[in-house]
């Protein structure tokens, strides 16, 4: 959830009037907000915090990053269904059981 | 030397520790604030390529410190029948007094993860009838977010949503553990992508009140020998200094849209750090414009009072006066399967990272 994961902006929307885009993140594509960088182009890339993008980052910074956070894992841990992580986490097959 | 080889850039790496070890004459306490930073050090050994700086790990680890008053809180809403509760996947498993989020959904309360609090809006506008309940926590970082998700309701005038705010803020925490009687800290490693949000102005005063080196570092292995260069060179010419050493994300006046928005939907109050206690003027609630989209007012929970597990030292921990394996509970009755604290489930909590990656034995005494 705190993780800061930079991606590049693929396209821009907008959605009831707030500004919306959908970025890359090393292959995985999601809606991001751009309100807080709103003048933002497609093609660059940005820091994004939980659907939020904060800042816009270098290429090269990006890509450095993204290799490295393929590398440790952490973009499955950011972006891979939370109950299935969790149940993973408890030693759980199925999500839906919780440990008594 | 064994860790080397896993940076991404390893002579870059080896020229940084060698830099640091020259100009190191004597050994030094520094804290790094983020958990993401945290797992860095623990997972690239950065600790144990400098033998000579005492890495003390932070509070800054949002679920480590979500108070359990406000876990309670969550879990009671959680388990009303109208209600569909959104949460970050981080908290499911977190230690409430008697279950966490996890369970409540195995017990059939309607408990959804979301990647964005705005996943949770447009479940509430698909769901007009049922109450939809965002659980926002987190420090600066996640706090954008959660404003802009409580604005856009308003403006859309989505009224079955709703945010439980359990907001925390790091200056005011660095200032914390500075006045403790039993503080070590002589540096700061402040959490990069936090000044990315609020920039730098809050950390001068502390630099100078304190009379301590605050170096805004970020989060990859490299960036974290950075700061610890750039930390360890001021604390040898007895400087101490705002240094930004993560430039590429860090402007000086932060993401100033972001910030008007903060500024707008939240309202600063004191609030209590799970383990750590009272810290005044550390969080944010929702602002008195925004009263109606507080789940706590809605759901009448704000009078809830809970007390903590006696035999977790996660406190201890995150106010860096023990390392994790040295609590007694640590990898017996408390690991990630089965945690009592909330430092074991995170993926940024201190504990968590020293089960997963690290050896149980003390590296230098």
């Amino acid at each position: 959830m705190c993780l800061a994961v930079p991606g590049k902006i693929l396209s821009l929307n907008d959605c009831d009037g707030t500004l919306m885009s959908v970025v890359d993140f090393g292959g995985i594509k999601k809606e991001v907000c751009l309100e807080y960088i709103p003048d933002a182009q497609v093609g660059q890339y940005v820091v994004v915090h939980v659907g939020f993008a904060l800042q816009r980052l270098d290429e090269e910074s990006a890509i450095r990053t993204l290799a490295e956070f393929e590398h440790l894992g952490v973009l499955e841990e950011e972006f891979t269904d939370g109950f299935e992580l969790a149940a993973r986490k408890a030693g759980l097959d199925n999500p839906n059981e919780a440990r008594s | 030397m064994k860790y080397l080889d896993e940076f991404s850039d390893p002579g870059l790496a080896r020229k940084l520790v060698d830099q640091i070890k020259a100009a190191t004459s004597k050994r030094w306490s520094i804290m790094e604030v983020c958990g993401g930073q945290t797992h860095s050090i623990i997972r690239h050994g950065i600790d144990q390529l400098l033998p000579d700086i005492e890495m003390i790990h932070g509070p800054g680890c949002p679920v480590c410190v979500t108070p359990l008053e406000i876990i309670d809180k969550a879990l009671e809403i959680a388990s009303r029948p109208q209600v569909i509760f959104c949460s970050f996947g981080d908290m499911l498993r977190v230690p409430g007094s008697e279950k966490d989020l996890f369970r409540v959904k195995s017990e059939g309360g309607d408990v959804r993860v979301v990647y964005s609090p705005l996943d949770a809006l447009t479940i509430a506008r698909d769901n007009p009838h049922r109450q939809v309940v965002f659980f926002g926590i987190g420090f600066e970082t996640t706090a954008p977010a959660n404003a802009m998700t409580v604005y856009q309701a308003k403006r859309l005038g989505i009224d079955n949503f709703s945010l439980l705010v359990s907001h925390v803020l790091v200056p005011p925490a660095v200032a914390a553990i500075m006045e403790s009687p039993t503080c070590r800290v002589q540096a700061f490693l402040a959490a990069g992508h936090v000044c990315t949000v609020m920039g730098t102005d809050e950390y001068p005063p502390l630099c100078e009140k304190y009379r301590v080196p605050i170096v805004v570092t970020g989060f990859e292995p490299l960036d974290i020998l950075e700061g610890i260069r750039r930390t360890v060179l001021q604390l040898e010419s007895g400087r101490y200094e705002l240094e930004n050493a993560y430039s590429r994300a860090v402007q000086a006046a932060g993401n100033v849209a972001a910030r008007a928005m903060l500024l707008d939907v939240f309202a600063v109050t004191d609030r209590a750090w799970r383990g750590i206690g009272m810290i005044p003027r550390s969080g944010w609630r929702l602002s008195h414009n925004y009263r109606d989209y507080d789940a706590e007012y809605r759901f009448s929970v704000a009078d809830m009072r809970t007390e903590e597990s006696s035999i977790c030292l996660s406190g201890k921990v995150l106010q860096g006066l023990i390392k994790p394996h040295e609590c007694p509970a640590f990898g017996t009755l408390c690991t990630p399967r089965n945690p009592i604290g909330a430092t074991m489930v995170s993926s940024e909590g201190a504990c968590a990272a020293y089960y997963l990656y690290r050896r149980l034995e003390v590296s230098h005494v």
